[in-house]
């Protein structure tokens, strides 16, 4: 009698609870599909119109040939400068924060770091342009424009190094110390070869994102028709460009920045894949 | 004492406002294995982290006392714990040979890294660090395999034959084989039996029946206090304090 009773109890509320399961997936999946809906269409809208733009003249030539070329190397050599500067810096501060950072100082630090991470790119492009631009350079510059890329690209390189650091086991910094090896010994010899794989695709990661940041070059490399034209001289890159055109009215300006576009996601998604493919390797690696 | 290697005195010991030790004035000869026995949580790593003074590591980590290494007290201020620690090596519960190096490397890094290892031949001190640790024929011919890749046992030994690299003076082992098979324990065991011939040792294990088999000396302690010393032989068959009669019966532990 009592099996029973139990019985019918747990069968209705068995059905309930796969009801309610079902509802929740329905939920989930259908946000799934909001969320990839558009970012697929975008996709599909940039190679749609942007693909025609594309050739050899297009790639290579400069903008007074209807070329992109000065944008893609633009683009290129603030990737280079931005890294340059900011990688260096971004994990010597997460080294801080992972490995130093049990005082009162590394907790300011990591909010700082956190607040950065957020900060709005236009007001690191005016920042950049009010102290670098016109302060002390006094003109448009590359620098300048790799300057506020790596005051973005830091607060995030600092934030995965120190993630990636902390993953490496307490055990090692233990036994090193227990050898008689020095602190920044272990750091670079023990703790930071062990967090290799995190760190390079945090980073990489990192500059693939930033990459494609239109407003902070805006107000500082400023944009221009021609190949790189020295430290002292505005510069072009493929946001830079897709924004520019974007405001022309022309149909040809409009399809440049359309292969433009194109020309930029290809370069970040390469980078995100890569990544993704490389450290994917290196974990069959280590499980094998 | 000249037989007495390193030596406690009035040793206290606290992690924030928790007194972990108290009062322990404890010697350790000479090539002679001492055991520091006693229920989980009466301060046996502690003490043994104050011997290489590993034990300031921890941030809430004090003391007071003195630890005496050759009759110098190596909490003096003018003392580098660094320095210390290449002449008390370490062996940890959990065999932690670095993940990124090969077993080769693993044995050369204390050399490697402490810039130690220009006047010698590294082949050789790892070969030999090896052969002390009763690894060698195990690992002579994957030398370039990482040091992960060998079993906990051999792990376990590969860390000891690590410490045996940079020679130093002390080798404190804490709960070696409690991460180990029977058989893996074992044969670590009587490595310990042998490291005594060229070293000094000092092992914690809360397993009663290997401290009566490793060890010439054993220490009891029980809530932070040495309860009480002596030759293990004496300490295993008539215990003096009631406590130690108690927990080597298995009373509590
Ligand atoms: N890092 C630490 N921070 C705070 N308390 C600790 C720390 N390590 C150990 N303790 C405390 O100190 C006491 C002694 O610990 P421990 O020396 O590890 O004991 P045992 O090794 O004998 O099990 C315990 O009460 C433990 O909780
Ligand atoms: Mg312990």
């Amino acid at each position: 009698m009592r099996t029973n009773i139990f019985k019918k109890l747990d069968l209705h509320s068995y059905k309930l609870r796969k009801f309610k399961n079902k509802i929740f997936y329905i939920l989930c999946l259908s946000c799934i599909i909001v969320a990839i809906v558009p970012l697929l269409s975008i996709l599909f809208e940039v190679i749609l119109r942007g693909a025609p733009a594309i050739n050899l003249q297009f790639l290579t030539g400069n903008g007074l040939h209807g070329g992109i070329g000065p944008a893609i190397q633009g683009t290129v050599i603030l990737i280079g400068l931005t890294g340059a500067i900011g990688i260096p810096i971004g994990i010597l501060t997460g080294v801080y924060l992972s490995e130093y950072g049990t005082n009162k100082y590394a907790t300011w630090i990591r909010s700082i770091n956190d607040i950065l991470t957020g900060f709005p790119s236009i007001i690191v492009g005016i920042t950049a342009y009010s102290l670098i631009v016109i302060g002390l350079i006094g003109r448009f510059s590359p620098m300048a424009g790799a300057a506020a890329l790596s005051f973005m690209l830091i607060p995030i390189v600092a934030r995965t190094t120190e993630e990636s650091l902390k993953l490496v086991p307490n055990s090692a910094r233990e036994a090193a110390m227990a050898l008689g090896i020095h602190r920044w010994r272990t750091i670079i010899s023990i703790i930071l070869p062990s967090a290799k794989g995190g760190l390079i695709t945090g980073t990489l990661l990192a500059v693939a994102r930033i990459a494609g940041e239109t407003a902070p070059i805006l107000l500082t490399i400023m944009g221009s028709n021609f190949f790189f034209q020295g430290f002292s001289a505005p510069m072009d890159a493929l946001p830079l460009r897709i924004y520019l055109n974007s405001q022309l009215h022309t149909q040809i300006a409009q399809t440049q920045a359309w292969g433009a576009a194109l020309v930029l996601i290809l370069i970040v998604l390469t980078l995100n894949i890569g990544v993704r493919l490389a450290s994917n390797n290196r974990y069959r690696k280590i499980t094998r | 004492m000249d037989n007495i290697k390193m030596q406690s005195v009035d040793l206290n010991a606290w992690f924030g406002t928790k007194q972990a030790l108290r009062d322990i004035n404890l010697s350790i000869k000479t090539n002679a294995v001492t055991a520091i026995i006693g229920p989980s949580g009466c301060g046996k790593s502690t003490f043994i982290r104050t011997l290489n003074r590993m034990h300031e590591l921890a941030p809430t980590a004090k003391m007071t006392g003195q630890i005496l290494l050759d009759n110098q007290n190596i909490y003096n201020p003018t003392v580098d714990p660094v320095m210390i620690r290449r002449r008390v090596g370490m062996v940890f519960q959990k065999p932690n040979p670095f993940p990124t190096m090969s077993i080769y490397d693993n044995v050369a890094a204390g050399l490697k890294l402490t810039g130690a290892h220009k006047d010698k031949n590294l082949d050789d001190v790892v070969k030999h660090s090896l052969q002390q640790a009763t690894l060698w024929d195990e690992v002579k011919d994957d030398l370039k395999k990482p040091g992960t890749s060998i079993s906990g046992g051999q792990q376990q030994r590969l860390c000891i034959a690590r410490a045996i690299a940079l020679q130093p003076e002390v080798i404190l082992m804490d709960e070696p084989t409690s991460a180990l098979d029977p058989i893996a324990s074992a044969k670590i065991e009587r490595l310990i039996v042998e490291l005594k011939k060229n070293y000094t040792v000092a092992i914690v294990t809360h397993n009663m029946q290997q401290a009566s088999r490793v060890s010439d000396y054993t220490a009891f302690m029980y809530l932070g206090s040495l309860i009480e010393f002596g030759a293990t032989k004496d300490i295993f068959e008539s215990p003096k304090n009631q406590l130690t009669e108690k927990y080597l019966t298995g009373e509590f532990g």
